[in-house]
C-alpha cells in the first residue's frame, strides 16, 4: 500500500507543477501545446512496450502491438506537428 | 539496468517534459521547449527498450517504424487549417493506446493467477492487487471516452458527419445510464479481478458513452471538447502509469491533463458559461429567426470594396477580428497582404482575437502565423480592448457571437455575459460575412445594423482579394 501512496504522491504534485507551468502559456501558443503536450501523452508507448515484452500470448500481443502504433503515432506525430507549427511564429 | 538506474532516468525524462512545456510559455523558447520535450520521450523510450534486454525486439521495432511513419505522414501533410481535427486525432490515439496497454497487462495478470491457482504451488492466494484493479478500470473507462469521443470531434471537424448538435429527447437520462453501467463494470472489476470480458465490456459501454458526450455538441463548442478530451487523454495515461506502477507516465499524464483542464477552464470563462453547461447545456439548437428583422430591418448598411478601400486610405489604425469564417473560407493570405500593404503606407494593424474564436484553443494565431505576421501583432482581447476607441478601422472576418454586443446584457439571451472584443466602439466598423444570419448562438448581432458599422457581403477570400484590389488602385 506504501507503493501506491508514493505513486499517488507523485501524481498530485505533478498535477499542481502542470497547473503552474501551463497558466503562463500564452493564448496565442495554445493550439501549438495542445498537440505538444498531446505528444507527451503519448508516453504510453512505454506501457506498450512494457506490455509488449511482458505478454507472451496471441491477444496480448495484438492489444501491445496496436497500442504501440496508436502511441508512436501520438508521439512523432505530435512532436512533429507541434515543431512545423511553431517555426511559423516569428516576430519582425 | 538497476531498478534505481531505471528510475532516474525516467526522472531524467520526467523533468525534461516539464522543461519543455516551460518552453511554451514563450514563442521565442517554444521550438526549443518542444525539441527537450521530445528528447524526454527519447529517453524513455531507449531506457524501457534497454531495460527489457530488447526481448521481442523485430516486434517493437516494426510497431515503433509503423507508427511512425504514419505520425510523420499525418503530421507533414496537414493543412493548419485542418489542424483541430488532427489534435483531436492524437487525442484519440492517445486514448486508445492507454485502453489496450490496461487491457494486455490485465489479461497477462489474470492468465498468473490463473496459473498459480491451478499450479497450485504454494496455495497463496494471488490476486490482482487493488491499485491494478482500479488503475486498470480508470484506464479503461476514461481511455475508451477518451479515443471514442475524439473520433465523433474528428468525424465532425472533418465535416464526415453534421457539425450540429445533435439532440434528442431523454438525451440527458441516456448518458446518466451509460456513465452508471461503465462505474457499474468499474466497480466490478475491482471487486473481483478475474474476468477480462467485463473489461471490454466496460470499454464498449464507456465508448458508446464517449460517442453520445460529444455528439450533441456543436460547432463553436469545440474548442471547449477539444480541450477537455485533451485532458482525458492525459489522465488515461496517469491511470495507466497506476496499472503498471511506472512514475513517468503518471507524471506525463497528469501534466497534459492539468493542461487540458486549465485551456478547458480558460475556454469555459471566455464564453461565460460552466462545462456543465456545455456538455449539456444545448446552445445551437434553437434559431430566433422572428427576432431578426426587428433588429435589422432598415439599419444595415450594404458597402463595397472601393468605398472600404477609401475609407483605409484616410486610417492610421486598423484591427483586423477573425474567426472561424475566415479558417473556412482560407482568407488568411489575402488577409496577410492588406495587411502588408497598409502598413507600406505606415497604418498600425493589429489583430483582436477572442479566445474562442476558431474550432480549438488559439486556432486564429497559428493560420495568422503561417501567414508570417508577426506574433507581437496578434493581439489578446483584453489586450486589444482598449484600443478599440482609437482605432479607423475594424474589420470583422468571419467573426460573429465574439463581437456581439448582446453578450454585454446581464441575461436573456445565450451569449450574456460573455466577453467580448469591444469593436463597436471602433469609429468603423466593416463586417465581412456572406449574409446577416446568425452565429452559433443563433441570435441576431445588434452591430450588423449600428450606425458605424459597413456590411461588406460576399465570401471571406473573395471579398478580401477584391479588398486589396481595391485599396491598392485607390
Amino acid at each position: 500500500m506504501s507503493e501506491t501512496v508514493s505513486l499517488i504522491t507523485v501524481f498530485v504534485l505533478a498535477i499542481f507543477v502542470g497547473f503552474e507551468v501551463i497558466t503562463k502559456v500564452p493564448p496565442i501558443l495554445h493550439t501549438p501545446l495542445m498537440s505538444g503536450s498531446n505528444a507527451i501523452s503519448g508516453i504510453t508507448i512505454i506501457g506498450a512496450l512494457l506490455a509488449l515484452t511482458a505478454g507472451e500470448g496471441t491477444l496480448t500481443t495484438v492489444l501491445g502491438f496496436v497500442a504501440l502504433v496508436f502511441a508512436t503515432i501520438n508521439v512523432v506525430g505530435g512532436f512533429l506537428v507541434t515543431h512545423r507549427m511553431l517555426k511559423k511564429f516569428r516576430k519582425e | 539496468m538497476s531498478e534505481a538506474q531505471l528510475n532516474l532516468l525516467y526522472l531524467l525524462a520526467a523533468a525534461l517534459f516539464i522543461f519543455g512545456l516551460k518552453g511554451l510559455t514563450h514563442p521565442r523558447t517554444a521550438v526549443r521547449g518542444n525539441v527537450i520535450g521530445a528528447c524526454g520521450m527519447l529517453i524513455a523510450v531507449v531506457v524501457t527498450l534497454v531495460d527489457q534486454g530488447l526481448l521481442r525486439a523485430e516486434l517493437i521495432f516494426l510497431g515503433l517504424v509503423l507508427g511512425a511513419v504514419i505520425g510523420m505522414l499525418l503530421a507533414l501533410r496537414i493543412r493548419m487549417t485542418a489542424m483541430p481535427q488532427l489534435v483531436g486525432l492524437f487525442n484519440g490515439f492517445g486514448g486508445a493506446a492507454s485502453v489496450l496497454v490496461a487491457g494486455a497487462v490485465f489479461i497477462t495478470a489474470v492468465q498468473a493467477i490463473a496459473g498459480a491457482a491451478g499450479g497450485g504451488s504454494d496455495g497463496a492466494a494471488v490476486e490482482v492487487a487493488m491499485q491494478e484493479s482500479i488503475a486498470t478500470a480508470a484506464s479503461g473507462l476514461i481511455g475508451a471516452v477518451t479515443f471514442f469521443g475524439s473520433l465523433v470531434a474528428f468525424a465532425k471537424l472533418q465535416g464526415l458527419v453534421s457539425e450540429a448538435p445533435l439532440r434528442y429527447r431523454g438525451e440527458q437520462l441516456v448518458k446518466i445510464v451509460l456513465l452508471g453501467a461503465s462505474l457499474a463494470a468499474a466497480v466490478m472489476i475491482v471487486r473481483s479481478p478475474v474476468d477480462t470480458e467485463i473489461y471490454w465490456a466496460l470499454v464498449a459501454v464507456a465508448g458508446l458513452l464517449g460517442i453520445l458526450l460529444v455528439m450533441p455538441i456543436g460547432g463553436a463548442d469545440m474548442p471547449i471538447v477539444i480541450a477537455l478530451l485533451n485532458s482525458y487523454s492525459g489522465l488515461a495515461a496517469a491511470a495507466t502509469g497506476f496499472v503498471l506502477s511506472n512514475t513517468v507516465l503518471i507524471v506525463a499524464g497528469s501534466l497534459v491533463g492539468a493542461s487540458g483542464i486549465i485551456l478547458t477552464q480558460i475556454m469555459c470563462k471566455a464564453m461565460n458559461r460552466s462545462l456543465p453547461n456545455v456538455l449539456f447545456g444545448g446552445v445551437g439548437a434553437v434559431i430566433e429567426t422572428a427576432e431578426q428583422d426587428d433588429v435589422y430591418a432598415g439599419k444595415v448598411k450594404q458597402t463595397s470594396a472601393e468605398e472600404v478601400a477609401m475609407l483605409l486610405k484616410t486610417s492610421r489604425r486598423v484591427a483586423f477580428v477573425p474567426g472561424y469564417g475566415m479558417a473556412v473560407a482560407r482568407a488568411q493570405t489575402a488577409v496577410r497582404m492588406l495587411t502588408e500593404a497598409l502598413e507600406h503606407d505606415g497604418v498600425t494593424v493589429e489583430f483582436g482575437i477572442h479566445p474562442v474564436a476558431g474550432r480549438m484553443p488559439g486556432h486564429m494565431n497559428v493560420l495568422l502565423a503561417e501567414e508570417r505576421i508577426s506574433y507581437d501583432k496578434l493581439r489578446e482581447m483584453d489586450a486589444i480592448n482598449p484600443a478599440f476607441p482609437q482605432t479607423d478601422v475594424v474589420i470583422v472576418l468571419g467573426a460573429n457571437d465574439v463581437v456581439n454586443p448582446r453578450a454585454r446584457e446581464s441575461s436573456g439571451n445565450p451569449i450574456a455575459g460573455m466577453p467580448i472584443l469591444n469593436v463597436d466602439q471602433a469609429r468603423t466598423v466593416v463586417v465581412i460575412k456572406r449574409s446577416l444570419s446568425p452565429g452559433f448562438a443563433g441570435i441576431a448581432n445588434p452591430l450588423f445594423a449600428a450606425d458605424n458599422t459597413l456590411m461588406l457581403f460576399g465570401d471571406g477570400k473573395k471579398a478580401m482579394e477584391s479588398l486589396v484590389e481595391a485599396y491598392k488602385e485607390a
